[in-house]
């Protein structure tokens, strides 16, 4: 029973940490239709941002929750104004522009931090469940994933930004017509989308410990999500971060953690082939 | 100058006096440099072929692969482990083609049978060489061995027998021998690729890369036509990883890195994509200026390459190569040399993928 | 009966709630030149789509000689000799006008019978002065013909035109109607055209598209006579 715990445990954090560590990237994806190749980067940036704070004194929680996406959201939507605004409709550009910024961030970082990995010490101690121990920050983290996916959900489904980014996801030239201002749309969801992967590096950084070039350790699973999730921003991301969460706990267990990857590859590839456009392509269709 | 010279290379004119500068670098290099240089360069003719390779299935199959590192690693580590398993290097040197490029027709058939759209093929490319590149990375330990050739994890593989004479492992290439191969294979493939593209296979490929709906509303199937670019470049950079491996005797989790990807991405965006030379060219002068960072401590090179595939995204897409033509376009205006006829011709736009 | 060449039963698309083509039954004969007619959003370009394999249908069959080909990718259908120009001009861009014809003609004909075929079509269309110029850089109108030429050079049975006429001035178009009735003599036809005087000019047999099925089908004169006809083109409710 205990033991089932632990398993249950550790299969809901796989998926709340690929839900917090996609939401951003299928925030701008789902919005903007733009793939951020630099979002492992702004995931290292809320990391440096609140091991950072941390050091200076500001408390572990407001450094991770609160510092970590405020710095990242701002950087984005000066990044958003400097680079992404010029090469609207042209998607592969885009793509290829944020490569070159993930690679710029990463000599920036490298050339002010150096390769050493810095780190924070998880704020929670163990938790007993019988005779096994699971860790109360892994249970943080489920718990946060829930929260982060409802006011989301709370902010695109209720707010008049929300109103407005969902009228302009459906229809930019309409939008704009209705007195929308598509510009200031585009560059707040952007800034919310980095905000997110912000937030995530935040949480993650007294798990993983950051340096550099960790981001490259994320984005793969990210994006995996992300395809594999489709449009549907939310529903999306929900229901591909299970069904990885469960390929990579299976392969995990069968093999070891980097075969479990290999697995969440190969079923998201092979996912592709039938449902090309993700899961919500066929499934909550009509979901955010 | 350099409107002239890109004029030249045009037409059979320019194949001729191409395959001539080719002919005698291939000739004169090794008895002009000294064998620490030709060492130097024979790396970088590795990485033009390298580029070759993304600028074939990128600008003429109009295919947005951004994991070229996979099929290079797959070249590199395919001959690494045959080479140290069988001793002659007659075989590997074919499996380190051969296996890339089943590896690429697998992965090819989900994407392309799949219709997914360029954002998404490229998302999957890079997807597939960061997991290469994590799962290589922790294969070290001696519990992960293919024969007798432990793989290695981060560490890499050392001492990687060399290529020899065909099924003679006694006569390993010297550097000389490791130059012409290279050089040769560059050559090779350089022309071969020019020659396929003047086939009907090749006039499919650029039309599929142009308008897919229209190809296959003739009755052509474009997915087996993006299948065999991809499965082709494949082929070449698995080639490319087999001499990369051959010259330093060593391959790292590093040649799977997204760092690699990028920089081969970055050679043909430099260069030009929708040409054969702009890549070569790219390559060089980018692996010139690594080289150059590495020596000094101040500018990191993932800084400077960043910016440099920021700036050329931002500013200058075409690459050189769309300057070069440019630059013969004003010259022909101003008369410099009349044929203008055969410029208006050979000035595809749309080239960019 | 004799066989036909193109027949669809029952041919259903639906898109959400939407039936943009409900349960068409269509029969075309060998030698045919049908035009059809319809309001925008009847559904004559969807069911370009349906028939050409670019769409796969919710429900229904298309038949080509009598045999079902449901289903089958665009490549396969294009090879059993249907051809399609499509609403928006649809050619490679980048590439010089012969190499468009070439691309087309290549798959029926190897080395220089290839090249014969694009110099008949070329010469046919009048492509000749723009032999070597690049197809995005031409005029719409030119584009058009381009189109035409890709189409006809790839040797189709049936030709599916797509509003061949839109954004062509006046003598383009009678250029355009005179071209049809040529081709018309060797091949079927199916063309879509919202240019009255076009089908008038052209027409023998028309079928009328409203809100994805067929309104009415008969003699041109008697369906432009048709008050149901007038109605939909004016936007009043049918009771069909």
């Amino acid at each position: 029973m205990a033991w089932a715990g632990i398993i249950s445990i550790d299969f809901l954090y796989a998926v709340a940490s690929l839900i917090l560590v996609s939401l951003g990237l299928a925030v701008i994806f789902g919005m903007m239709r733009i793939i951020n190749l630099a979002h492992g980067e702004f995931l290292v940036l809320g990391s440096y941002a609140a091991i950072l704070s941390s050091h200076a004194g500001v408390n572990i929680w407001v450094a991770c929750l609160i510092v970590a996406p405020l710095a990242v959201g701002m950087i984005g939507f000066v990044i958003e104004r400097l680079l992404i605004r010029h090469l609207y409709g042209r998607l592969v550009d885009t793509m290829l522009a944020t490569w070159g910024l993930s690679l710029f961030v990463v000599g920036l970082l490298t050339t002010v931090f150096g390769n050493d990995t810095q780190g924070v010490s998880a704020p929670l101690g163990p938790i007993h469940i019988g005779d096994y121990q699971a860790s109360g920050y892994s249970l943080f983290v489920i718990g946060l994933a829930l929260v982060v996916l409802a006011a989301v959900y709370g902010v695109l489904r209720f707010t008049r930004f929300g109103l407005f980014a969902r009228g302009t996801m459906q229809n930019a030239d309409m939008a704009a017509a209705l007195g929308v201002h598509v510009s200031a749309v585009y560059s707040t969801t952007f800034a919310l989308g980095a905000g997110l992967a912000g937030l995530a590096g935040g949480v993650l950084a007294p798990v993983t410990g950051v340096f550099p070039s960790i981001g490259g350790a994320y984005i793969g699973k990210a994006f995996i999500t992300v395809l594999s999730g489709g449009s549907a921003i939310l529903a999306g991301t929900s229901s591909a971060s299970v069904l990885l969460g469960a390929v990579d706990q299976i392969g995990t267990f069968a093999t070891n953690a980097v075969f479990g990857q290999v697995g969440l590859l190969v079923a998201a590839v092979v996912l592709i082939r039938f449902m090309p456009q993700g899961i919500t392509s066929r499934f909550f269709r009509r979901s955010l | 100058m350099i409107a002239q010279v890109s004029a030249l290379l045009r037409g059979h004119a320019g194949t001729t006096a191409l395959a001539l500068v080719g002919l005698g670098l291939l000739f004169g290099l090794p008895l002009g440099l000294e064998t620490y240089v030709l060492l130097q360069v024979t790396v970088y003719v590795t990485f033009a072929i390298l580029a070759l390779s993304l600028g074939f299935v990128l600008g003429f199959g109009g295919i947005l692969c951004l994991g070229q590192s996979v099929f290079f690693g797959l070249g590199a580590y395919t001959y690494g482990i045959a080479v140290t398993d069988m001793g002659d290097s007659t075989i590997p040197v074919l499996l380190s083609v051969a296996v890339p490029s089943l590896f690429a027709a697998a992965l090819g058939y989900f994407i392309f049978w799949g219709r997914i759209s360029d954002v998404y093929v490229g998302v999957i490319t890079l997807t597939v060489s960061l997991i290469f590149f994590s799962v290589v990375n922790s294969t070290a330990g001696p519990q992960y061995h293919i024969g007798a050739a432990a793989i290695g994890g981060y560490n890499g593989m050392p001492n990687i027998p060399g290529i020899n004479l065909p099924f003679e492992p006694d006569d390993t290439l010297d550097p000389n021998g490791v130059f012409y191969l290279t050089m040769g294979s560059l050559l090779v493939c350089y022309f071969g690729l020019r020659w396929l593209l003047t086939t009907t296979f090749g006039r499919v490929v650029v039309a599929v890369r142009e308008n897919e709906r229209r190809v296959e509303l003739l009755g052509y199937d474009a997915r087996r036509y993006k299948l065999l670019a991809l499965t082709l470049g494949a082929a070449i950079a698995g080639l490319a990883g087999c001499l990369f491996a051959n010259w330093g005797s060593f391959v790292g989790p590093s040649v799977f890195s997204v760092v690699q990807s990028a920089q081969i991405l970055i050679w043909v965006t430099v260069g030009g994509a929708g040409t054969l030379l702009g890549p070569v060219i790219g390559s060089i002068l980018i692996s010139w200026l690594t080289a150059v960072l590495g020596t000094q401590q101040t500018l990191n090179a993932s800084l400077v390459l960043g910016f440099i595939l920021l700036v050329f995204v931002l500013v200058v897409p075409g690459g050189i190569a769309a300057v070069a033509r440019r630059a013969r376009t004003a010259a022909a205006r101003l008369g410099a040399f009349g044929a203008a006829r055969r410029i208006g011709r050979e000035a595809h736009p749309g080239a960019r993928p | 009966m004799t066989e036909m060449l193109l027949e669809t039963r029952a041919l259903t698309m639906q898109f959400g709630g939407v039936r943009a083509v409900d349960g068409v039954d269509f029969a075309l004969a060998e030698g045919e030149l049908r035009c059809l007619i319809g309001p925008n959003g009847a559904g004559k370009s969807t069911f370009f789509k349906l028939i050409t394999g670019q769409l796969r249908p919710s429900a229904g069959e298309v038949l080509y000689r009598g045999r079902p080909i449901t289903g089958l990718e665009p490549h396969d259908i294009a090879r059993l000799g249907m051809g399609i120009k499509t609403q928006v001009p649809n050619v490679f861009d980048g590439l010089s006008v012969r190499e468009n014809l070439w691309l087309a003609a290549r798959r029926r004909h190897v080395g220089r019978a290839a090249d014969r075929s694009v110099e008949e079509q070329m010469d046919r269309l009048g492509l000749g002065a723009l032999r070597e110029r690049i197809v995005g850089q031409l005029a719409h109108g030119q584009r058009q013909w381009v189109e035409l030429g890709v189409v006809l050079a790839a040797g189709p049975e049936l030709v599916l035109l797509d509003e061949p006429a839109a954004g062509m001035t006046d003598d383009e178009t009678r250029r355009t109607a005179e071209l049809i009735g040529e081709i018309n003599k060797t091949h079927a036809l199916i063309v879509v055209e919202h240019d009255m005087q076009f089908i008038r000019a052209i027409a023998r047999t028309v079928t009328v598209f409203n809100q994805g099925s067929v309104l009415v089908e008969g003699d041109v004169a008697d369906v432009l006579r048709d008050p149901r006809v007038r109605d939909v083109y004016l936007g009043k409710k049918v009771a069909a």
